[in-house]
């Protein structure tokens, strides 16, 4: 008897052993929660806090946020699910393309029913049926009127349908610190300043200025990477197989390469530590080109990271911003409805809400420096918005009004956030010194085919 | 009669016991490597991976893959695992056969020999990923290392550890030496304890020094431990990825120097390329087989060796006795 305890036993625990392996091989088998009621959960996927802090802090129906950001409770008892994952190197794109391949097999609290794109990789996104036509959701395409074109412009599919919506327009702009300009330039105003930035020969004069002076006119390599980008002639990728470099790019990687031998940069990449700090009150470095978002989102965190909001103890304050040589803009971050949601009604409200209301738009813009988008409420603050205290008081919107009505991103393709990262990756290399330029373009070719296997010939300008 | 019936039935169902007791792993093994290892090999012959929202075949390509693979950096990389291994293991092997000799010989009484093994085994406890964040941190350009370096007057200005080749190849390394030598130090001090202390105690009355006991003595005794040292140390070192993808944030910079095979491995899974993923998977399958096979039979006496060494033996007595 006890013999056959025993066997009963081993077979027990060899169960117990086989369901250990293969549970942990199954894990990811997908939300099961209660699923009593249709669309009582909200699944948003983004990349970072941005619209959810604007969401939390704005969409008047929002009861209540949990503290680790993972939820926020309507008032009529929706749960917002964020679900964020972050961008780099495509892996927001990828995660978002394993969940949307799933789409039609999930539950449907498990579905996703909104998700965020930026402009780098929006057509791939627009230009499928994973996105639903904004005309489908009640009333959004009325209401988006007064929106700057080509926020609808780069979330249209081939047909011309939009199928996003943006809250922001993004005006490129070059922020620079009001301290160094009067201690270089003499004179902090943003017309002397921009008189000093009118033009890339200017722009050169004026580092050269800054770095006798002991300054550095910026802070990394891939600062002014936009600015030559967004004046691209054509699209990265057109034909889905060839990538044609724009003539424009070559120029940012000669002009960098040539700023960083005479020492006018201090050799940092994008969203580095490094490159944070250089934004500190501390450091010797007089301009970024930056844009709308950044103001709220990046430069004031990295520019007073207490929260002070005391120019004795950071940069607050000490910043402005001008138009700098070229007009430009950088991406924005743009709503769509997932197709299969069954929260069609509630993302219409949101939608609505968040990008088109001309009060939370006029608060957003007073209380954040994000550049609204619509036309009326930007022309209103331009006449009367009393400044912004971060940038000492200064009314960008007076300033960039008009160069947004100008704005376009008829260049962006659905390759753009790879080929824009190997490219700064790449050609960083060339700058330390490590690999000369053809070595550079040979490593960004290697990195283009391993992302993108579809992509058969890179195309150098002559 | 009637027991020995019994007792023949028992032997039986033991068999049986045994089968249904390996049985579970050999299911697991089944469906969770088997499978996948010959999907694996099968999808290398064709092109398959996700371009945007479309899956792209997968289409019988024979062996395009591979050929794309040879003409790509295949070989650079390669390069770089074995750089960055040996770079790690020559340093790992050295201090770890000192430590271990040191440690287990009696006449220096090492005193808290327990605490010291303790430490040197800690680094192995840190999550790989979270040792490289911590190096990361370190050496960064104008990092705590840096400012240090700077302070006290050996450096100028900040050296960019990770922009330049040496640098960040010797941060793996060092990592990697510092995660295993521990490990490494342990085994090898088994090894020699686990050697019949007669034969110290018969070198030293004839007069052997140290150095003679650790050459001829605790080395060729250990040979087994060191084979299987540098056997699983070499797996591990052709499977390096954690460590230099986390340092260079997954980039294998400067000009791709640190990229190791696993991570270029990665980056073909990572956009979903099966085919030419799987095609590394096989050659690495390969060269790891063939490394195994050529240090196991260098480093391991055949059995025509071991015969041999029998008549030595042999000859020497009659020697001996003549």
């Amino acid at each position: 008897m006890n013999k056959k305890f025993k066997a009963f036993l081993s077979i027990v625990l060899a169960g117990v052993m086989i369901f250990g392996v293969t549970a942990c091989g199954g894990g990811n088998g997908g939300g099961e929660e209660a699923t009593t009621e249709e669309g009582k959960v909200l699944n948003i996927w983004c990349w970072n806090d941005e619209f959810q802090t604007r969401f939390n802090d704005y969409y008047p129906e929002v009861a209540e946020a949990a503290e680790d950001g993972s939820t926020t409770t309507l008032k009529d008892g929706t749960v917002v699910n964020w679900v964020i994952e972050p961008n780099e190197n495509n892996n927001y794109q990828n995660k978002l393309d394993e969940a949307l391949l799933n789409q039609e097999n999930a539950e449907a609290d498990s579905k996703i029913d909104m998700f965020l794109v930026e402009a780098d990789y929006a057509r791939k996104y627009t230009n499928s049926d994973a996105t639903m036509k904004v005309a489908d959701l009640n009333g959004v395409l009325d209401a988006t009127a007064d929106q700057y074109d080509y926020t609808k412009e780069v979330v249209s599919d081939a047909d011309g349908n939009v199928k996003g919506v943006s809250w922001q327009a993004c005006p490129g702009l070059i922020a620079y610190r009001r301290s160094i300009a009067k201690a270089v330039l003499g004179s902090d105003d943003p017309e002397t300043v921009q008189a000093a930035l009118a033009d890339w020969d200017k722009f050169a004069e004026t580092a050269q200025k800054m770095s006798d002076a002991g300054y550095k006119m910026l802070s990394g390599y891939d600062d002014t990477f936009r600015p030559f980008y967004n004046n691209d002639a054509a699209p990265f990728v057109e034909d889905g197989k060839t990538l044609n470099i724009d003539k424009n790019i070559m120029d940012w990687v000669a002009m960098t390469k040539d700023y960083t031998d005479k020492g006018f940069n201090n050799k940092t990449s994008l969203w580095q530590p490094d490159w944070a700090a250089d934004q500190g009150k501390d450091a010797k470095v007089f301009c970024i080109p930056a844009c709308t978002w950044e103001i709220d989102f990046t430069l004031t965190g990295n520019a007073d990271p207490d929260g002070t909001k005391d120019p004795e103890k950071s940069a607050w304050g000490d910043y402005a911003v001008c138009v700098g040589p070229v007009s430009w803009c950088w991406g924005g971050t743009w709503i769509t409805a997932a197709t299969g949601t069954d929260n069609a009604a509630l993302i219409s409200d949101i939608m609505i809400k968040m990008t088109t209301d001309a009060d939370i738009l006029n608060k957003i813009a007073t209380e954040k420096g994000d550049f609204v988008n619509s036309k009326s409420v930007i022309a209103d603050l331009a006449a009367n918005y009393e400044g912004n205290d971060f940038l000492g008081g200064q009314n960008h919107y007076a300033l960039l009004s008009d160069s947004a009505a100008g704005l376009s991103l008829k260049i962006a393709s659905a390759y753009d956030q790879g080929v824009i990262e190997k490219m700064q990756n790449s050609m960083k290399d060339y700058f330390d010194g490590n690999v000369d330029l053809e070595g550079a373009k040979a490593n960004f070719e290697t990195a283009i085919k391993e992302i993108y296997p579809e992509i058969e010939t890179v195309n150098w300008p002559e | 009669m009637n027991k020995r019936k019994k007792a023949a039935e028992k032997e039986i169902s033991y068999a049986k016991w045994g089968y249904i007791f390996i049985a579970p792993f050999f299911i697991a093994f089944l469906v969770f490597q088997l499978i996948p290892l010959v999907q694996t090999v099968y999808y290398s012959f064709f092109e398959y991976y996700r371009s945007g929202l479309t899956v792209i075949g997968p289409n019988p390509v024979g062996f395009d893959n591979y050929k794309a693979l040879f003409e790509s950096d295949f070989l650079k990389y390669t390069g770089n695992t074995i750089i960055l291994w040996i770079a790690g293991f020559i340093p790992q092997i050295i201090i770890s056969l000192l430590l271990a000799a040191w440690f287990t010989d009696v006449r220096l009484r090492i005193k808290g020999k327990q605490f010291f093994k303790v430490v040197i085994y800690m680094p192995n406890l840190i999550m790989a990923s979270a040792f490289a964040m911590l190096f990361f941190a370190l050496f960064s350009d104008n990092g705590p290392v840096n400012a240090a370096l700077i302070s006290a007057g050996i450096l100028k200005t900040p050296f960019r550890f990770l922009s330049s080749v040496s640098g960040t190849r010797g941060l793996v390394a060092l990592m990697n030496f510092l995660m295993w030598f521990g490990n490494t130090t342990i085994l090898l001090m088994a090894a020699v304890m686990g050697i019949n202390p007669a034969l110290f105690e018969a070198a030293e009355l004839d007069g052997c020094s140290p150095r003679q006991t650790f050459f001829r003595i605790t080395l060729p005794m250990i040979r087994p431990i060191l084979v299987y040292v540098l056997i699983t140390s070499m797996i591990g070192g052709l499977q390096m990825f954690d460590v230099p993808q986390i340092l260079t944030n997954g980039k294998g910079s400067p000009d791709r120097t640190a990229t190791t095979l696993i991570m270029f491995l990665n980056n073909h899974l990572y956009s979903k390329n099966y085919g030419m993923a799987g095609a590394i998977s096989v050659i690495l399958f390969i060269i790891c087989a063939i490394l195994c096979l050529l240090v196991y039979f260098n480093l391991n006496p055949t059995e025509s060796d071991r015969k041999t060494g029998k008549k030595g033996r042999a000859a020497r007595k009659e020697a001996v006795n003549g």
